[in-house]
């Protein structure tokens, strides 16, 4: 995150605590005092008091009022959803997993196929895992940390 | 004067007192308790992450998210402190994520823009088809400008300007300095100052 702690001066916190009426009394005295004497300062306040009168006269857009009335059923849905997926992916990697291992008993112990078509198929299978292993690590961790992502393409 | 100030005060310990009962029913996995909460606030929820994001269609995505991530994390709530704040970490942890996030840069293209509107006000007494024009225009000018802006800055402007927030407000909810809140708003606005010159 971008910090800017400590670029202000004494007049800058003035300028921007008058511009949002954060003044003491005791402030404002002595931000009047300093707008006579800075020109510099004056044409800043100028300036910064013109876009804070845009903007006082914007506000963020309303949804529709129907996003209201669906919001917390939607929040609900969203939850529920989850939690299923999150069910489905423990059953999928359980039941694959008992799967795969049974399939790879049978095959080892299939007399009729001939030894490399076993070790081949075993070869193959690991291989599709390691590769779907390497695809998801790739994209939980190391994505997260890829110095050029900000950067369009 | 006193006897303002004394009822103020306990209207706003009346309604901490209401929101942390209903944070311990929440914390012990109770929906409706919690469906109340994202009644409270699903509209700051919801500007917020629109002033973060520019797009109201993603704003409503990340908010509702922030909703299902904190009820996932319930047994996290301390009834002791406020709801809000907690919430809006985790909404604006999603909001920087999802900014930076090149997967989805393109449908931040194709939907930003439209998320500022005149007041009712200016709108109702502005007849002169030039002066629509020039007010729409500044209004564009403004929301690109505020796109433009580092997070951080967009952030702490949007939350100042927006949501009308006081510097300590701000500064409580992001957890930073005073100091930094004005710094942040201070370099934001220098900028949008610069891109809205020889705009009337």
């Amino acid at each position: 995150m971008n910090d800017d702690k400590g670029r202000m001066g004494r007049n800058e916190e003035l300028l921007m605590r008058a511009l949002d009426d954060e003044l003491e009394p005791a402030e404002r005295a002595e931000f009047e005092r300093l707008l006579s004497v800075n020109p510099e300062l004056a044409g800043e306040w100028k300036r910064l008091s013109r876009l804070k009168e845009v903007t006082a006269n914007m506000n963020l857009r309303s949804p529709p009022e129907e996003m209201w009335a669906g919001y917390w059923t939607s929040v609900y849905s969203r939850f529920e959803r989850g939690l299923a997926w999150i069910l489905v992916s423990i059953g999928a990697i359980v039941l694959g997993s008992w799967g795969a291992w049974h399939f790879v008993q049978d095959l080892m112990a299939d007399a009729d196929l001939p030894t490399f078509v076993k070790w081949s198929i075993l070869a193959l299978l690991v291989g599709l895992v390691m590769l779907l292993v390497s695809v998801l690590r790739h994209r939980v961790f190391v994505s997260r940390s890829d110095p050029y992502k900000e950067i369009e393409r | 004067m006193n006897g303002t100030r004394t009822e103020l005060e306990r209207e706003r310990d009346a309604g901490q007192a209401a929101e942390a009962k209903l944070v311990r029913r929440a914390r012990a996995g109770d929906t409706a308790a919690f469906g109340e909460l994202v009644s409270i606030y699903m509209h700051r929820c919801y500007y917020a992450a629109l002033g973060m994001v520019g797009s109201p269609q993603d704003a409503e995505d990340l908010s509702q998210e922030a909703f299902v991530r904190a009820f996932r994390a319930r047994g996290r709530l301390d009834p002791e402190r406020p709801f809000y704040p907690w919430l809006y970490q985790i909404l604006r942890r999603l909001c920087y994520n999802f900014t930076r996030d090149t997967s989805s840069r393109r449908r931040k293209l194709e939907r930003a823009g439209g998320w500022l509107v005149a007041e009712a006000r200016v709108r109702a007494s502005v007849d002169d088809p030039e002066r629509v024009r020039a007010t729409d225009e500044l209004r564009d000018r403004l929301e690109s400008a505020i796109r433009e802006l580092p997070l951080a800055q967009r952030e702490v402007f949007v939350l100042k300007e927006f949501e009308g927030l006081k510097y300590r407000e701000i500064a409580e909810l992001l957890d930073v300095p005073m100091g930094t809140v004005m710094s942040r708003l201070y370099a934001a606005r220098q900028r949008l100052a610069v891109r809205l010159e020889g705009l009337e």
